[in-house]
């Protein structure tokens, strides 16, 4: 069993986070994981992405080839179509429909939604509204992993230990909302 | 042993402390940035008292590992690519002088310029000075090498080369430690001399550093981390230097079809590399960076036993990062593409922060440069550099840290009046206090804004090296009290900003603007620490 994931978003949308969860419950489940992140300046509000690969056997290269992503799993909804050439066949795509609008030329939501409509495996969701809901209104990120967590080849249990390893320092209040905000995601994309 | 999830970055880290350092040096720089960083945050390194505390730049940082050597302990010294020439005088003299403690000097390349004005592939300075270098493939081969290099450079009594890309720093994976060793004890060099490059000395050492050469090419002969692989199908024989080799076993899941032979450990071994060429019918060269096993494979007549296939004859694009397809489509596999991307999309620049204090410094500067006509800023390296791209377009260069001071002086020498230099707290203490030390001798008609954010930015907020001390170390170096201005980058303060600007473009002679307001990124780290 393996997972390929590119993760997408804007710098500053806590990729980095979604990434350090799935990679604790890989560590976990003492799967194999390599992690490509970016630092620097890409960080500064530009485009960011990252590769997350999940298996039972050892992993070569730390990045993802073209068109064997299991997963796209992405905190704005323009950012993950710059990585479709790496979706493999029946690959998923998970969005926050949310865009993050820090350019100009932002295309039109509509337009972008249509390129969503076209994928046979997609999922459209309002993370920030989803978050605020539970009450956890700074967890959309959490929100998006939840959402993808049927695609990962690793226990939704586990994923809650990742959250928590992620969140423990900052308290059981937070740990307690995150965990809110995995469940809601999950539960939203099971409906599908 | 414990098993730890760790960056390339870390897992250098984790195996300098692991392997008894007394002290790391560094700058901050990415991909280089992590090292430093994992070892100020790690408890065993405080608890040792080991040396973790920035440099002001990495010609500091060098030169001062190198002192920590003289002393008989271990260090580490690590930088960005470009860092690298900034150090090169000690580094490339370091070959000569040769270390006492082990010495690994650590640098991170950036192909593909992730982060970075350039690709410079490290292992060009090795082979210029004649120092080993180490590339690592992985994570764990990473922290296994700081302990291979750390025994190469006591051995030789050299400093080695660490060089690692983007790729590798900041990717994760699972590392597996060894049993920490102690520090070494003081111990002075055994000849007193050593360090003394006087030109009697310096010749001798310089033959003692040749003569070590054939030693150092059958160091990598021997050493274990070049691997070669044998194959069934001798129609091509691969070299894949460093992680290159992770893209070949990714297109091969079930076993390389080719021998393959694997470098981490330069020199290059020369047998292992003439073997191959005596058993393969053509030659790919996969190397991260610049051609230099391909060139040296083929040398200026571009001749060779073989037909070597790389970069240079375009089967590898000449430039960027490598990728497990680039490597597929060399090796005449096919690739599949997912859905293409559509054509709408906008790309998507790097930006500096709402609310970040430089943008009301540029917009401050904007306003008091137009009756001079635009083209006439010169800029550094840093979150500043982002007054580039629109809407602020503010700046007209951006070559290394420092340049900014020393064009405008240049330009202003050539008569384009008035030139400005826009440069951030950190880059000026790293480069740019000696070309303000020129511009004053001269009394140069420029005018300096150090857009001070109490902090280097762009890093990651690592402290500043002369935090709290900017006026007092310009009116040392002697600009005249009159013409040293201190302006907080407020919308408020536009118009006062404005005028404070203006009245210094008009003046013919040198002036610096301390444009201060704390970075809005540790402005929020240092909110939240206050409120906990």
């Amino acid at each position: 069993m393996k997972t390929d994931i590119i993760l997408a978003g804007v710098g500053g949308q806590g990729i980095l986070t979604i990434a350090a969860a799935i990679g604790f419950a890989t560590l976990y489940e003492h799967k194999f994981s390599k992690q490509s992140e970016v630092h620097g300046m890409s960080q500064r509000g530009g485009a960011v992405l990252s590769h997350l690969r999940i298996s039972d056997k050892p992993i070569a290269s730390d990045l993802i080839p073209l068109g064997k992503a299991d997963l796209i799993l992405s905190v704005e909804p323009m950012e993950a179509l710059r990585y479709l050439p790496f979706l493999t066949k029946n690959g998923w795509v998970v969005t926050n429909s949310v865009p993050f609008e820090n350019i100009s030329d932002y295309p039109s939501i509509g337009k972008i939604r249509e390129e969503y409509d076209k994928l046979p495996n997609a999922v459209w969701i309002d993370a920030e509204q989803i978050a605020k809901e539970c009450q956890s209104p700074k967890a959309s990120n959490i929100v998006m992993l939840g959402a993808a967590s049927e695609y990962l080849c690793f226990s939704f249990d586990s994923l809650k230990v990742g959250v928590e390893q992620v969140f423990k320092r900052k308290g059981t209040e937070v740990v307690e909302a995150n965990i809110l905000a995995l469940e809601a995601g999950r539960k939203f994309s099971s409906k599908i | 042993m414990e098993q730890l999830v760790l960056l390339g970055a870390e897992a250098i880290a984790q195996g300098a402390l692991d392997s008894g350092i007394s002290g790391v040096y560094a700058y901050p720089g990415t991909p280089s940035t992590e090292i430093t960083e994992y070892i100020q945050n790690n408890r065993y390194a405080l608890e040792q008292g080991i040396h973790s505390q920035w440099s002001a730049n990495e010609k500091t940082a060098m030169e001062t590992a190198l002192g920590m050597s003289y002393a008989g302990k271990r260090s580490i010294v690590c930088m960005k690519h470009v860092g690298l020439n900034v150090a090169a005088d000690n580094f490339i003299n370091s070959a000569i002088t040769g270390v006492n403690g082990g010495l690994i000097v650590v640098v991170a390349d950036d192909p593909s310029m992730h982060s970075s004005q350039n690709e410079q592939d490290s292992r060009f300075y090795a082979d210029f000075a004649l120092l080993p270098v180490l590339e690592p493939t992985t994570q764990q081969e990473a922290y296994d090498l700081v302990f291979a290099g750390f025994e190469l450079s006591e051995k030789f009594s050299l400093p080695v080369m660490m060089r690692i890309t983007t790729r590798l720093s900041h990717s994760r994976a699972s590392v597996k430690r060894r049993v920490v060793k102690e520090q070494n004890g003081l111990k002075m060099p055994s000849d007193p001399r050593q360090f003394v490059l006087l030109p009697a000395i310096a010749k001798k050492r310089y033959r003692n550093l040749l003569g070590l050469q054939p030693a150092l090419i059958q160091a990598s002969e021997d050493s274990m981390f070049n691997q070669d692989y044998p194959g069934s199908d001798n129609s091509v024989g691969i070299i894949a230097c460093g992680i290159a080799y992770n893209y070949v076993a990714e297109n091969f899941p079930n076993g390389i079809p080719y021998p393959v032979l694997k470098i981490s450990q330069y020199p290059a071994p020369v047998e292992k590399i003439r073997k191959l060429t005596q058993t393969c019918k053509q030659i790919l060269v996969l190397e991260e960076g610049y051609p230099l096993i391909e060139r040296s494979l083929t040398g200026i007549l571009n001749y060779s036993p073989v037909p070597v296939h790389g970069r240079l004859d375009g089967t590898i694009p000449r430039d960027g990062e490598l990728n497990p397809d680039i490597v597929a489509t060399a090796l005449g596999m096919e690739t599949i593409n997912g859905p293409a991307v559509p054509e709408f999309l906008a790309n998507r620049p790097p930006s500096m922060c709402k609310g970040c204090g430089h943008i009301d410094t540029y917009n401050a500067l904007l306003d008091a440069i137009k009756p001079f006509g635009t083209g006439r800023t010169f800029s550094d390296i840093g979150c500043y550099t982002l007054g580039a791209l629109p809407p602020l377009e503010a700046i007209n260069s951006c070559v290394d840290m420092g340049a900014s001071v020393t064009m405008a002086k240049g330009a202003a020498d050539a008569g384009l009046l008035p030139a400005v230099a826009v440069i951030g707290d950190s880059t000026f203490t790293h480069s740019g206090m000696t070309g303000l030390l020129d511009a004053i001798n001269e009394n140069s008609p420029i005018t300096v804004i150090i857009s001070d954010n109490e902090t280097t930015g762009m890093t990651g907020g690592q402290t500043s090296a002369a935090h709290g001390r900017l006026e007092s170390i310009c009116l040392g170096l002697g600009v005249p009290p009159e013409h040293l201005k201190l302006i907080i980058p407020l919308k408020k303060n536009h118009d006062e900003n404005v005028q404070v600007i203006a009245g210094e473009l008009n003046h013919q002679g040198i002036s610096v603007i301390i444009s201060r307001r704390e970075c809005i990124q540790t402005a929020i780290k240092h909110k939240k620490v206050q409120n906990s």
